[in-house]
């Protein structure tokens, strides 16, 4: 029997993503050609003024670093600690599916939310984060801790993702392994240098390229916890973007920081696509 | 010994990650005379007033409702799209199948203020500003690679004979999709529909940028925007997240598995 053509089941999908995404994609770019003030009904086409601005717009390159620290530092914390979760978890015990449960709690909530309890958390005065450890620091208001503040909250809201990741990485590897291991004499820490990390490569792999990616584009987060300040230090690209097409309403030049949040982007999940291929072949 | 260690150290990782939503549930219901209290520790005199209030002075509860409508109607729409698109990709013939796929699992990295100025343009151009369908058709939209990506490994692993003798028996393909292949696949169907409802119940950017009224604003932006005369309600804000949060903690209890297996289906299998 000759199978039937699809074509008219993925129409739907395709014609909603190609309006959605891929038509704004082009628009934006096309945007960002552009000098287009919202509310005066300015659009006048300027080539690349807009990107030759960017390379000398100061607060441009501090989003840029911002992101690029953000980014750095959440993601290998939030890689560091969901590998210990997902080691202490990866065992069969009473209470396993409850524990994974709590675990998946920061996951679920908002981050609008998490940002807020934070906030809350982080009082100077009255935050439960000073009372405990007994110090008086402005978490939100010093140039030095604020943007440390928001990864920390950051790597509070994603470590669990990467945990239920590594745990599922973990679990195909065979007991067998292990136990040969152990004949063979290797210690705990062998065992885990030599087989679990070698073996647990391409799920990091894939928790990289998600997390990489989600931290780059970070929005929610700092946009409610700290708004960017204070003085910009904890501003990043997708705030930037956002406060100049929105708030200044510069359609064209917040369009060409968007556009460069997208190429950052696509070059970053070009180049783990092609080590995650790479990877499967060896 | 051993055990004991192992399960306080459970202990430690529960705590830390259930900790701050405690913490925003004890705020909660503290009068305001004691969130500015130094110890900032347990109450001594729980009180309900913040929960009143944010629904007597706010209009809380048609926030509630907009999400809602929202992130249902997206589920639905996004399976209903996803599925088709889904089934056509697993069972049917279709020509660049994988460059369909890539392209679908290739929106998912599109950064989401990369879109959000044009986006904007259209949907004001089309006087759908402040409606629920500026976010419902930008969510389901944004929500299908998740739906088209565990739909069709799922699909895939129903064996072919099954669809094949359905068409045999004369099924058309559309008649064969919903009455052989959708009564199999529930699990899926489930497992997507969590995570796309959670997904569009969270969901910030584009909510803050499409809506500027109760008539659709959404949780989120209501939570981010929670209006404060002089100082900041922190007891109003704790008493907003626990309500907002209480449906995911329970989806997450019940459905603990569901979405551990959604979250790393694509991942494990490559």
């Amino acid at each position: 029997m000759k199978r039937e053509g699809g074509n008219r089941f993925v129409v739907p999908a395709l014609a909603l993503l190609s309006v959605i995404t891929l038509y704004p994609i082009l628009y934006v770019i096309y945007l960002s050609t552009h000098r287009k003030l919202l509310i005066f009904h300015i659009s006048r086409f300027i080539g690349f003024e807009n990107y030759q601005f960017l390379l000398r717009d100061d607060r441009f390159w501090n989003a840029l670093k911002n992101t690029l620290y953000f980014t750095g530092v959440s993601v290998s914390l939030e890689l560091l600690l969901g590998l210990c979760f997902a080691i202490l978890l990866n065992r069969t015990f009473r209470g396993k599916g409850l524990a994974r449960a709590v675990i998946l709690i920061p996951w679920a909530i908002p981050t609008v939310v998490s940002a807020r309890m934070w906030e809350w958390m982080y009082n100077t005065d009255f935050g439960i984060l000073n009372y405990v450890l007994g110090v008086k620091i402005n978490w939100l208001g010093s140039p030095f801790w604020a943007l440390n503040a928001a990864i920390l909250m950051d790597v509070w809201k994603t470590t669990p993702f990467v945990a239920i990741l590594l745990i599922a990485g973990l679990q195909i590897i065979p007991g067998e392994v292990y136990r040969a291991a152990r004949v063979d004499g290797a210690g705990n820490w062998q065992i885990f240098r030599k087989i679990m990390l070698p073996l647990l490569k391409p799920a990091i792999l894939i928790v990289l390229l998600f997390r990489t990616l989600d931290a780059f584009r970070v929005f929610d987060a700092i946009y409610v916890l700290t708004g960017g300040g204070p003085a910009n230090t904890t501003e990043t690209l997708s705030v930037y973007a956002y406060k100049v097409l929105f708030q200044t309403l510069q359609f064209g030049y917040g369009s060409t920081l968007s556009v460069v949040v997208f190429l950052c982007v696509g070059v970053m999940s070009i180049v783990y696509v092609n080590l995650l291929s790479r990877d499967k072949k060896a | 010994m051993k055990r004991a260690g192992f399960y306080l150290l459970l202990l430690l990782v529960c705590t830390y990650c259930a900790g701050p939503l405690i913490w925003q549930f004890i705020t909660s219901l503290k009068p305001d005379s004691e969130l500015t209290r130094i110890p900032p520790l347990l109450t001594d005199s729980p009180t309900v007033i913040h929960y009143i209030s944010i629904f007597k002075g706010h209009p809380f509860l048609r926030i509630i409702l907009n999400s809602a409508i929202v992130a249902a109607s997206t589920t639905l729409f996004s399976l209903m799209i996803g599925s088709l698109c889904a089934f056509g990709l697993a069972k049917l013939k279709i020509r660049y199948k994988s460059l369909i796929l890539g392209f679908i699992l290739s929106v998912s990295m599109f950064p989401p203020i990369a879109t959000v100025s044009p986006l904007f343009i259209i949907i004001r151009a089309l006087g759908l500003r402040d409606t629920w369908w500026a976010l419902i058709i930008t969510y389901t939209t944004f929500s299908l690679p998740l739906s088209v990506w565990i739909l069709t490994n799922f699909f895939k692993e129903i064996p072919d004979e099954i669809y094949l003798s359905s068409r045999i028996d004369g099924c058309t393909s559309f008649q064969s999709f919903y009455r052989i292949i959708l009564p199999l696949s529930a699990p899926a169907f489930l497992t997507t529909a969590i995570l796309v409802f959670i997904f569009s119940w969270n969901e910030f950017l584009f909510a803050l940028t499409f809506t500027s009224t109760t008539a659709s604003r959404t949780i989120p932006v209501a939570v981010a925007l929670f209006p404060g005369l002089h100082e900041i309600p922190w007891g109003d804000i704790a008493a907003a997240s626990i309500i907002v949060t209480i449906p995911l903690v329970i989806l997450v209890f019940v459905f603990q598995r569901r979405i551990t297996e959604g979250l790393t289906s694509g991942a494990v299998k490559g």
